[in-house]
């Protein structure tokens, strides 16, 4: 068996149009990769498809966690096999506590009868809390709702830290953080970094890379990974810009 | 009339049959099916009504002859019963008959989840028309009793005690308010009557599980409730477990009534089967300073039409509604409130949250009514109504009127939806589609729950659960 989450020649698209056209990647477990692309490159669109977005149809490839296909399972049943996704545009969840949302996705990785002790839940929420300076007032507010924009990516950490997955995609996580949130979250990040957990960052900037330091780093263009490299990749890219790239595949 | 208008809803895929129940042919105590005089007198001869109960059921069948359906305000499925095919009365001894072998299983399986204990499920189930809460319900009753409180059930209370019954009796809801409360005056049986005399705070809740458990239940329930001056009460009726019924028509009459600053707090949570009819009156009267309470859940059922209502009559007094009512594929409930300012400085507040899913259809209708000559009179309604998925339709008729200066209402609505991408965000977390969209629901009506005994809310976060459960493929 191959601890990696490996995406294999996957085609996919909505609406009848493909937006991934034979892509591969894999990140191997306790590694750390980083996609840079331009908007609309389709980065999104290849971590809803992973997660298992009903409006997306997979046209080919495949999706293998740990050796096993996910492709075909529902989206409930990836997550619990350990694939996490931290939203771009996170979901407002009206009513629902942030507290009993993650007691309820704790829950639903055990077996029933068996719920998760409330004093330990709440050790184990307050400290990761603390981890990404969350106020604990926050515990009773509802998911995302009227969260600014920078509180929305730091609760899909907390989630993450809360539910320890296998393999995280964290779409475009910086976006919309100041720099104290950026550190921040990098850090929480970092903390779960290890040989237990593979993460793959989508992002447009270097920025977030010079505190979460990727081992490799892929560059999308259209649909495709283009070029992978060592995390110098990333500088080069910045410096050089996108065009840079797309005349490479040009070539 | 019937079959045409079955054909017209399509999305009404209730198998008519499931809950039904086989009867064995003869026994002693069947009126058999339909309403007559005769089923009257046989009624009245097996209860051994006073003679004062018989004229005024027989007034009462009259009035329900006479009076039409009232489709103008609810659905049109009313016109799909058929009055002539129930059976109205069973007493003792005519005990429907099934067997736990015939209890679907899905029944079972709530049952289970619902965490009844295993001697009531075949009880809950039909199988059995009695179960032992006979010594639960005796030690209520001899602990309200030490206060003086009566609590019976409706049929002890007209004959035992005349002289509070007859007073009230049809005073808050008269016979004549709508055909339902004409057919449940003209063949009630069954209910609970109660009295909290002066003075008694009743500390614990008084529930009528215990009681009806102990009788039967009653398919046309009559419950009158009076709590004298300064008293306190708190009436839980039903169970929150679902009754699968032998009787696909349910029409209670609940009268309340409050002396000078009383204290009422009615709850109910109903779960019924998908092929009840359900249409119940209920009202209470709010003398000076008093305080009326309704707290209804309406789950499950294939039509609710139901408008708790407080007449407020003394000076200050106060009434108050909170509902919630989930309509499920093929189900509707019409359901709402209506609060009747009769003295000043009155004040009422109706909250109301209805969920409809799939073909479910949730309608609130409301009727606040507030007379140019009063002084000082408020009243807060609020209705919030939560769709899940496109094919669900909500109404709201809120219908208030106001006249007169000097009074104020409030008046708020909304509707949301639990998107696609809502649920695919929670099922991102781990959690199942199910439980996604019971986690919404319960986030949706989470804070007026909060308003609830504990144990209640608790019961009714359960149902709610089965109930996002079994509405997804
Ligand atoms: N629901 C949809 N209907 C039609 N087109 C869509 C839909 N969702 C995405 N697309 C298209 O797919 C392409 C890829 O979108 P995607 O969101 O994956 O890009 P991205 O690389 O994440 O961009 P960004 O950096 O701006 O987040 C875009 O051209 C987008 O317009
Ligand atoms: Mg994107």
């Amino acid at each position: 068996m191959k601890c990696a989450l490996e995406i294999k020649g996957l085609k996919a698209g909505i609406g009848g149009t493909e937006i991934l056209h034979g892509l591969n990647l894999t990140i191997p477990k306790g590694e750390v990769h980083a996609i840079m692309g331009k908007n609309g490159s389709g980065k999104s669109t290849l971590a809803k498809v992973m997660a298992g977005h009903p409006d997306y149809e997979v046209t080919g490839g495949d999706v293998l966690l740990d050796g096993k296909t996910i492709l075909g399972l529902e989206p409930d049943v990836r997550a619990r096999e350990g694939l996490f996704l931290a939203f771009q545009y996170p979901s407002e969840i009206p009513g629902v506590t942030i507290a009993n949302f993650m007691r309820a996705a704790l829950n639903a990785r055990r077996p029933e009868g068996q719920e998760i002790d409330a004093v330990e839940y709440y050790n184990e929420l307050y400290k990761k809390m603390d981890l990404l300076k969350i106020d604990r007032a926050f515990t009773s507010r509802a998911v995302n709702d009227g969260f600014s924009g920078g509180e929305k990516k730091k609760n899909e950490i907390l989630q993450m830290a809360m539910l320890e997955p296998k393999y995280a995609v964290l779409d475009e996580t910086d976006s919309g953080l100041d720099i104290d949130a950026l550190k921040i979250v990098a850090h929480g990040v970092n903390s779960l970094r290890g040989p237990k957990l593979g993460i793959l960052v989508i992002t447009h900037y270097q920025r977030l890379l010079d505190y979460i330091v990727p081992d490799v780093v892929h560059v999308m263009v259209d649909g495709r990974i283009v070029k992978s490299g060592p995390k110098e990749l990333a500088l080069e890219m910045e410096k050089k810009g996108y065009d840079w790239v797309e005349n490479l595949v040009a070539a | 009339m019937s079959d045409t208008e079955l054909q017209e809803k399509p999305d009404l895929q209730i198998d008519q049959d499931q809950g039904n129940f086989s009867y064995p042919e003869d026994y002693a105590f069947d009126a058999g099916t339909g309403l007559t005089d005769k089923t009257i007198d046989y009624i009245c001869d097996a209860k051994e009504d006073p003679d004062w109960v018989r004229e005024f059921r027989k007034k009462a069948l009259k009035v329900f002859n006479e009076k039409p359906l009232p489709t103008h305000w609810a659905s049109k499925d009313l016109e799909n019963i058929h009055f002539n095919d129930f059976r109205y009365y069973l007493s003792k001894g005519a005990k429907p008959k099934r067997s736990w072998d015939e209890v679907p299983d899905d029944v079972k399986r709530t049952f289970e989840r619902l965490g009844i204990p295993e001697k009531e499920r075949a009880f809950l189930a039909g199988v059995e028309a009695q179960f032992d809460s006979e010594a639960a319900y005796s030690n209520i009753k001899k602990a309200v009793a030490e206060q003086g409180v009566i609590f019976v059930g409706s049929r002890e209370g007209l004959k035992d005690h005349p002289e509070i019954f007859k007073k009230w009796f049809g005073k808050v809801i008269p016979t004549a308010d709508n055909k339902f409360s004409a057919l449940n005056s003209a063949v009630f049986s069954g209910g609970s009557f109660i009295y909290v005399p002066k003075g008694v705070k009743v500390k614990h809740p008084l529930q009528a599980y215990f009681r009806i458990n102990a009788e039967n239940f009653g398919q046309f329930e009559r419950t009158l409730i009076i709590v004298d001056e300064g008293a306190e009460v708190t009436y839980m009726e039903g169970c929150t477990a679902p009754k699968f019924d032998s009787v696909t028509l349910h029409s209670a009459v609940v009268e309340l009534v409050a002396m000078k600053g009383a204290k009422i707090q009615y709850i109910t949570v109903q779960n019924w089967s998908p092929n009840v009819f359900n249409l119940v009156t209920k009202r209470g009267l709010a003398h000076e300073e008093s305080e009326i309470k309704w707290i209804d859940c309406n789950i499950g059922s294939r039509l609710t039409m139901k408008y708790p209502g407080v007449i407020l009559k003394g000076r200050k007094a106060r009434g108050e509604v909170l509902s919630i009512a989930l309509a499920n594929n093929g189900q509707h409930q019409d359901t709402g409130a209506k609060m009747i300012h009769a003295a000043d400085e009155t004040t009422s507040n109706i909250i109301s949250k209805s969920i409809s899913i799939g073909s479910g259809r949730a309608t609130y209708r409301g009727l606040v009514h507030i007379p140019r000559h009063l002084k000082g009179c408020k009243n807060n309604t609020e209705c919030d109504a939560l769709l899940i998925n496109t094919e669900s339709r909500t109404d709201t008729y809120p219908a208030i009127v106001t006249r007169g200066e000097g009074n104020s209402v409030q008046h708020e609505a909304s509707v949301s939806k639990v998107s696609a991408e809502q649920i695919f965000y929670m099922q991102q977390r781990g959690l199942s589609e199910g439980q996604a969209m019971s986690l919404s629901v319960n986030g949706f009506v989470n804070d007026l729950v909060r308003q609830f005994p504990m144990e209640y809310s608790v019961e009714l976060k359960r149902l709610i659960d089965l109930e996002m459960e079994g509405s997804v493929g």
